[in-house]
C-alpha cells in the first residue's frame, strides 16, 4: 500500500528540525533551546552559536543532503542500489585532486578560494567517474562495478598519502583532518557557497526527475518513450559529480551516506518515484548527517571523531543488507 | 498508400558497422499485424531494434507516417510508436499502475506529473489488457504473463499508431501466450493499430499474422500472406529442420519418423489413428498406416510419421486396389493395431482388413 507522502515529508522535516536544534545546542558548552532562540534573535556575533555551531550544523545538513541526492542519481544511472559517490571512488578522486592542489599551492603561499576547491574536487570526481564508466562498459555486472569503484578509491587514497608525505608540516595537520572527513572549521562564506551550489544541483536534478523515472524501466524503454539518452546520461553524471565534489571540497570524503539514505527514504515512502525521492533524499540526508555529526562530536567529547567513522558504522550495514537482499532476486524493497 | 504507417527503404541493419541484413523493404499498413519469423540469431531482433532506433541503421531509412525517422525528435517518435521488448525488467518499488503510467511520458509536462486525464487513460489501458485488478500490485511480484500484459498496457498508454513487439510471448505459458495474442488482435481491430513483431511460435505466427516476413541470417528471404509462406517445404528449409516435419494446415511440427521397414500396421481414419501414430513414434517403432483417403484427418500425421501410407483418392470409398496394397504391406508387418471402431460404406474395406488381420493372428 501507498504511504501518505505529506506525512512522510512532515516526518523528515520534523527529524531535520529536531536534529538542527539539538546539534546547535549540544557540545562543550550546552545551549538550551531558549538560549538558542534568544541568540538567534540577537544580531550575529562571533559567539559559539553564530561563529561555530550554526555554520557547522548548516554545512552538515546541506552537504548530507547533497551526498544523498548524488547517491540517488548514481543509483539511477547504474541501475544499482549500491552505487554511491564513496563506493564508486568518486569522492576519493575528488580528494586526490584537492590534496594535490592544496599541497602544490599552499606550500607556495597561495591561498585557495572555496570555489577553486570545488572545481578541483569536480575535476577529481570526473576523473574517477571516467574510469568507472570505462569499467562499467567492459564489465557490466553490478558486483564488478562496486569492486572497481573500491579499487579506484584505494588507488586515489594511496596517491593522496604519497602527496601528503611531501606537504609542509603545518599543512599536513589540516590536510589530514580534512581527508578523513569533517564538518569542522566551516565559515559562513563556505556555507553560502555550498548552499548555492547544492541548491542549484537539487533544482537541476528535480528537472531530471521525469527522465529518471522513465530510465528506471531500463534504457531501451526510456529511449522509446522519448528520452534523449545520451544527453540525459551526461546530465546525470555532471550533476552527481558536482554535488559530491561540493561535499568533498568542504568536508572531505564521507562514506556510505549516498547509499544508506536513499534506501531508507525509499523504504519510508515505499516508492522510487524520483520527483518524491529527490527532495526526500535531501531532507533525509541532512538529518542523517546531522545525527552522525552529533555522534562524532559528542560521543567521546572533547575529542572529535571523523564523520566518516560514524557514517560507515551506520551506513555500511545497510549496504551489506542491500547486497544480500539483491542476491535473492526480488530487489531490495521492504 | 495513405494507410501505410511504417515502411523501410533499402534499410541495412547490423552491429558495429558490419551489415548483417541489407536492403530490407517492409511496408506495414494500419490494422495489420506483420510478423518476423526465422531461426534464432537470424536477425529478427536486429531489424526490430533498428526500426525503433535502438540500433542506428547502417543504411537506408525507416519512414513513420511518411517521415524519415532519422530526422524525428525522440518525443515525436514516442507519440507514434511504442514498444514491448523481450528482456525482463525489475523496476524497484513500482506498482503496475506506475509502470503503465510511464507510457504517458510523451504527453506529460516538464516534471512528468500525471493529470487526471492521464490517470484515466492509464486505467483504461490496464482495463484493455485485463490488468485493472493488478494496478496497485508491486510490478516485480506478479507472474510473467501478467507482467507482459502490464507492459503492453504501458505501450498502449503512449497512444501509438505503430506497436513494435520483440518476441512478446517468450517466457509465457500456453494460456498466457494465447491471451496476449488475443488481446493484441482485439487491439488491432479496435484501434486500427499497425503491429510489427517477431514471434518464436510458428503455429501462433501463422494464425495471428496478416503478413509474414522470413528473416534468414543475411537477407529477408521471403514475405507474403501466411497462406503463401507457411508451406511445409519452405518452413523446414527456413529453419533447417532436418529431423522432423512441419504441417502447414495445423502449423504444427512433427518429430522425425522412426527409421526402418514397418513393423506394425495401423488401421486408422477419422482421427482414431493419430494418438497411435504418435505413441509408436515415441517408442521408435517404424509403422505403416492405411487405408486412408487423402482428405482424412489422420492423413497429414501419418504422412509425417509412418514409414509407408496406403491411401485412397479423396472423397472415394476405399477400393479393391487399395485393399490389396494394404494387404501386401500388412503381410510384412509383425503386428496390426486397429484403433478404428466406426465403419460405414466409405471405409468398409478397412473392416475387411481388420478381419484379415484377426485371421492371421496379428491383431493386437
Amino acid at each position: 500500500m501507498r504511504r501518505s507522502y505529506p506525512l512522510c515529508f512532515a516526518l523528515l522535516l520534523a527529524a531535520l528540525g529536531g536534529l538542527l536544534v539539538w546539534s546547535v545546542g549540544a557540545g562543550s558548552v550546552y545551549l538550551s533551546p531558549g538560549e538558542i532562540l534568544s541568540a538567534l534573535l540577537s544580531p550575529p556575533d562571533g559567539g559559539i552559536l553564530w561563529g561555530i555551531r550554526l555554520p557547522r550544523v548548516l554545512a552538515a545538513a546541506i552537504l548530507g543532503g547533497a551526498l544523498s541526492v548524488s547517491g540517488f542519481l548514481l543509483q539511477t544511472f547504474f541501475a544499482n542500489p549500491i552505487a554511491g559517490p564513496f563506493v564508486l571512488g568518486i569522492s576519493s578522486g575528488a580528494k586526490l585532486i584537492v590534496s594535490l592542489c592544496m599541497v602544490a599551492l599552499l606550500s607556495r603561499g597561495v591561498v585557495i578560494s572555496s570555489m577553486a576547491l570545488i572545481l578541483a574536487a569536480f575535476a577529481g570526481s570526473m576523473l574517477s567517474m571516467g574510469f568507472i564508466l570505462l569499467l562499467s562498459r567492459r564489465a557490466p555486472q553490478a558486483g564488478m562495478l562496486v569492486v572497481g569503484g573500491v579499487m579506484i578509491g584505494y588507488i586515489c587514497s594511496a596517491i593522496t598519502d604519497f602527496v601528503v608525505t611531501f606537504a609542509d608540516d603545518a599543512n599536513i595537520v589540516n590536510l589530514h583532518n580534512w581527508s578523513l572527513g569533517s564538518f569542522s572549521g566551516v565559515s559562513w562564506d563556505n556555507v553560502a557557497l555550498m548552499a548555492l551550489v547544492v541548491g542549484a544541483g537539487l533544482l537541476l536534478s528535480l528537472l531530471l526527475a521525469k527522465p529518471m523515472g522513465a530510465y528506471q524501466l531500463g534504457e531501451g524503454y526510456a529511449r522509446s518513450m522519448g528520452v534523449n539518452i545520451r544527453r540525459f546520461r551526461v546530465e546525470l553524471i555532471l550533476l552527481s559529480s558536482m554535488l559530491s565534489a561540493c561535499v568533498t571540497a568542504f568536508a572531505g570524503p564521507i562514506s556510505f551516506v549516498g547509499i544508506a539514505v536513499p534506501h531508507l527514504v525509499k523504504s519510508l515512502f515505499r516508492t522510487a518515484q524520483p520527483l518524491v525521492i529527490l527532495p526526500a533524499c535531501f531532507l533525509g540526508g541532512g538529518a542523517f548527517c546531522l545525527l552522525c555529526d552529533l555522534i562524532a562530536r559528542t560521543a567521546f567529547a572533547p575529542r572529535d571523531m571523523s564523520i566518516s567513522s560514524v557514517t560507515a558504522l551506520l551506513g555500511a550495514p545497510i549496504v551489506l543488507y542491500l547486497m544480500a537482499s539483491r542476491r535473492g532476486g526480488r530487489g531490495g524493497s521492504l | 498508400m495513405r494507410d501505410i504507417k511504417l515502411y523501410t527503404e533499402h534499410l541495412a541493419v547490423g552491429y558495429n558497422g558490419r551489415v548483417l541484413i541489407g536492403d530490407i523493404a517492409l511496408s506495414l499498413r494500419q490494422g495489420q499485424i506483420m510478423t518476423l519469423i526465422g531461426p534464432n540469431g537470424a536477425g529478427k531482433s536486429t531489424i526490430l531494434k533498428s526500426v525503433i532506433r535502438q540500433l542506428s541503421p547502417l543504411g537506408g531509412a525507416v519512414y513513420l507516417n511518411g517521415r524519415d525517422m532519422a530526422f524525428m525528435s525522440e518525443g515525436e517518435a514516442a507519440r507514434r510508436l511504442s514498444v514491448l521488448m523481450t528482456g525482463q525488467i525489475r523496476p524497484e518499488l513500482m506498482t503496475c499502475f506506475d509502470v503503465a503510467a510511464a507510457g504517458r511520458y510523451p504527453y506529460t509536462g516538464r516534471l512528468g506529473i500525471l493529470s487526471r486525464e492521464d490517470r484515466e487513460k492509464v486505467s483504461e489501458c490496464l482495463e484493455l489488457v485485463h490488468a485493472a485488478g493488478l494496478a496497485e500490485q508491486d510490478f516485480t511480484r506478479i507472474s510473467d504473463g501478467q507482467r507482459q500484459r502490464v507492459l503492453l498496457a504501458r505501450a498502449l498508454c503512449q497512444e501509438p499508431e505503430v506497436l513494435v513487439l520483440d518476441e512478446p510471448t517468450s517466457f509465457l505459458d500456453i494460456r498466457h501466450k494465447l491471451e496476449l495474442l488475443a488481446i493484441l488482435k482485439d487491439m488491432v481491430r479496435r484501434r486500427q493499430l499497425a503491429v510489427l513483431m517477431s514471434l518464436h511460435e510458428l503455429d501462433l505466427a501463422q494464425k495471428v499474422s496478416d503478413w509474414a516476413v522470413c528473416v534468414r541470417g543475411d537477407r529477408i528471404d521471403r514475405q507474403g500472406p501466411p497462406e503463401e509462406i507457411f508451406a511445409p517445404e519452405y518452413i523446414t528449409d527456413l529453419y533447417g529442420v532436418a529431423r522432423g516435419s512441419y504441417s502447414a494446415l495445423f502449423g504444427s511440427l512433427e518429430l522425425e519418423r522412426p527409421p526402418g521397414a514397418p513393423e506394425v500396421f495401423v488401421i486408422g481414419g477419422g482421427g482414431a489413428g493419430i494418438p497411435v501414430y504418435r505413441r509408436l513414434q515415441r517408442q521408435g517403432v517404424p509403422f505403416a498406416a492405411g487405408v486412408l483417403p487423402e482428405n482424412d484427418m489422420d492423413f497429414p500425421v501419418a504422412a509425417a510419421l509412418a514409414a509407408q501410407v496406403v491411401t485412397e483418392a479423396p472423397f472415394q470409398s476405399i477400393g479393391e486396389a487399395a485393399l490389396r496394397r494394404a494387404e501386401a504391406v500388412m503381410g510384412t508387418c509383425r503386428r496390426v493395431l486397429c484403433p478404428l471402431d466406426r465403419f460405414g460404406p466409405m471405409n468398409e474395406k478397412n473392416r475387411l482388413l481388420r478381419e484379415l488381420a484377426r485371421q492371421a493372428g496379428k491383431l493386437a
